[in-house]
């Protein structure tokens, strides 16, 4: 017992009595039960909005971007501010089971799996935006160094926005096979309890024939150590780059030296909020409420309050270099922002992002639920408002008074936003049926030292 | 003769732990161990070396980081050099600061992805292999040492049996 030692003040991560072979059987039951009405109600309103936002692509890729509500001084609207606003939400994954794997907490191991399912489907809705936006969809291959007819025509590795393609790709297979390296040990339990022979068949298949091996463990926690070794400076530089493609223009309110610490801070915080808003519907809709406890959700909270405030910092700092500068415009497109016609947006963006995080300092409302999954909304609205102000104000008044614009999003728009929210909870939904939604495996090896009643034992025999 | 492997089950990866010392404390070969979960400290209780896949990252990372200059410095600098942004092309040292981060996503992709293909090549992984768990209770709450029996088999099975070990069970090696 004594090797499996942890500090009393630290509350546990497994709740209740349980033993290994309970985990097993507690994360194996969602997916080997029958779906109940309300998963089959949210899937297919899911779906239904899926194929909506399917029409909307179809339609735009027919008819062409004119279909959406951009105009000559607004080039970038709803677009980019989504893309931006997935790659975000795409940040908690990895960085719940890279970062906090090498601060070694092992509270990331009742939520990693799923953090990471949302990463990977969310970076792959953020995809799809800058893919439809180049409008001629059929040529998005030319964003590849690949030898082409033109002869020695390649991508030029000066643009902010190719390096965006190498980060966002990079940072979504790299996740991918992070998921996938941790799943088989998961997928070999569901495997060797299937009684169905076709779903022995699936998961021996997703399993690689994971065997369980001590050199294959071995080899597995090195292997996860390193690549969350690889994953940290990683998931810290994808939207590091993201935020290149606004810095390293010459737009005032875009081209400042704060947006990668800022953008990244933001993307922690939403992401943390996405993880928060689905993970609390999970544990309840899958009885986890044993692995992924109140503590966990505590802690969440803590992250986002704390990345909410970066956030409020860099706001605020944005807002005095801007007076600082001296610069005219720089000043104009913030002074624009705060009070022009888009101020609504940036009341809403503060209020979110800044504001709302701040009731996390009370120990009372971090651990009520239902006020965390308030809150968890509230941020997913303002972060996707931070994308928005930032790319529209700073657009639609530009250096040429005469072309001063407005923007509004047409049904178009709408719908391909709608459709990737359905999209996401497809793929969202689809996994918590099918897929080992704990990190079994890495649990049952936190148990002795986490769980509540070994936890109690100890501390009864040091008094 | 020395084809037969004795498993014996155990229900608690300490119990797992102190048998591992004791066996090999009494010189017996163990051939194999299989866990539901990393247990920690059992590949050096086994005698395991430690693994060098780390290692093998590094050099992964190496190539990576290489072969991103070779290709950005044949694309923009010798093939089709062009002047964009105002970003000089004239050697590769001048337009060097513009091809940091994709040098540094090729080195991340390049040592990740091999990394891991490393793994699955050396631990035998990969779609359709076929499982070669002893119990289906592995993946569970079970860990089987398979022992290879050299000399007294009753012996040995007397001498596991106070190890703790809750099932035994002699069969042929795989």
């Amino acid at each position: 017992m004594s090797s499996h030692y942890e500090a009393p003040i630290r509350r546990p991560l497994i709740d209740g009595n349980k033993s290994y072979h309970d985990i097993t059987v507690e994360v194996a039951a969602p997916v080997e039960g029958k779906a109940n009405k309300l998963w089959w109600t949210a899937f297919t309103i899911a779906l239904l909005a899926f194929l909506w936002g399917v029409g909307s692509i179809i339609y735009t890729i027919g008819t062409g971007i004119g279909v959406w509500g951009l105009n000559k001084t607004v080039g970038w609207a709803w677009d980019i501010t989504n893309f931006v606003w997935w790659v975000g939400i795409g940040h908690a994954g990895t960085l719940i089971s890279a970062v906090l794997l090498l601060f070694r907490q092992k509270w990331r191991m009742g939520i990693n799996r799923s953090a990471e399912a949302m990463t990977i489907f969310s970076v792959v809705q953020a995809g799809l935006f800058p893919v439809i936006h180049m409008g001629r969809v059929w040529n998005a291959h030319f964003v590849l160094p690949i030898p082409n007819q033109f002869g020695t025509l390649w991508t030029n590795f000066n643009s902010p926005l190719l390096w965006d393609v190498f980060a966002i790709s990079t940072y979504l297979s790299v996740s991918l096979v992070f998921w996938w390296t941790g799943l088989l040990p998961d997928f070999a339990m569901l495997r060797d309890r299937a009684v169905r022979p076709f779903q022995k068949k699936i998961y021996s298949l997703l399993s690689f024939g994971w065997s369980g091996r001590a050199k294959d463990w071995q080899r597995f926690e090195e292997v996860s150590l390193v690549l969350a070794g690889l994953a940290t400076p990683l998931v810290l530089s994808v939207h590091t780059i993201v935020s290149f493609d606004f810095a390293t223009s010459v737009i005032p309110g875009w081209h400042t030296t704060i947006f990668p610490p800022y953008f990244v801070a933001g993307a922690v915080f939403s992401g943390f909020a996405m993880v928060n808003t689905l993970l609390i519907i999970m544990r309840k809709v899958s009885n986890l409420e044993a692995y992924i406890t109140k503590q966990h959700i505590e802690l969440m909270n803590i992250v986002i309050m704390i990345t909410g405030s970066i956030v409020g910092c860099a706001y605020i700092t944005e807002l005095f270099i801007a007076w600082y500068s001296g610069v005219e415009y720089e000043q104009y497109a913030f002074l624009n922002r705060a009070t022009g016609p888009y101020w609504w947006a940036y009341l809403l963006m503060m209020s979110c992002n800044v504001l709302s995080p701040q009731f996390m300092w009370f120990k009372r409302l971090r651990s009520s639920i239902m006020f965390s999954f308030f809150i968890s909304i509230v941020v997913n609205i303002g972060m996707w408002f931070e994308r928005f102000v930032i790319i529209v104000t700073s657009l639609h008044r530009d250096y040429l008074p005469s072309s001063w614009t407005m923007f509004s999003p047409t049904f178009v728009d709408i719908g391909i936003y709608v459709g990737t929210i359905g999209f996401f909870f497809v793929l969202f939904l689809l996994y918590a049926r099918t897929f080992p939604v704990i990190a079994q495996a890495e649990v049952k090896s936190i148990l002795k030292s986490s769980g509540e009643q070994f936890k109690k034992l100890r501390d009864g025999n040091h008094e | 003769m020395s084809n037969k492997v004795i498993q014996a089950m155990y229900n608690d990866d300490d119990i797992l732990l102190d048998a591992v010392k004791e066996v090999r404390a009494a010189n017996y070969h163990i051939e194999e161990i299989f866990t539901p979960f990393p247990v920690h400290g059992l590949d050096k209780a086994m005698g395991l070396k430690g693994t060098r896949i780390a290692i093998t990252a590094f050099m992964y990372g190496c190539v990576g980081f290489v072969f991103s200059i070779w290709m950005m410095n044949y694309m923009m600098i010798e093939q089709w050099p062009q002047d964009i942004g105002g970003k000089p092309s004239f050697t590769f040292i001048q337009n060097m600061p513009a091809f940091v981060p994709i040098m540094f996503e090729m080195t991340v992709f390049f040592a990740a992805h091999l990394m891991v293909i490393t793994f699955y090549m050396r631990s035998k992984l990969w779609p359709f292999k076929k499982a070669e768990n002893p119990d289906p209770r592995t993946t569970d709450d079970m860990f089987v040492m398979e022992v290879s029996v050299e000399g007294n088999e009753a012996e040995l099975v007397s001498f596991l049996e106070k190890t703790g070990t809750v099932e035994i069970k002699v069969t042929e090696k795989h």
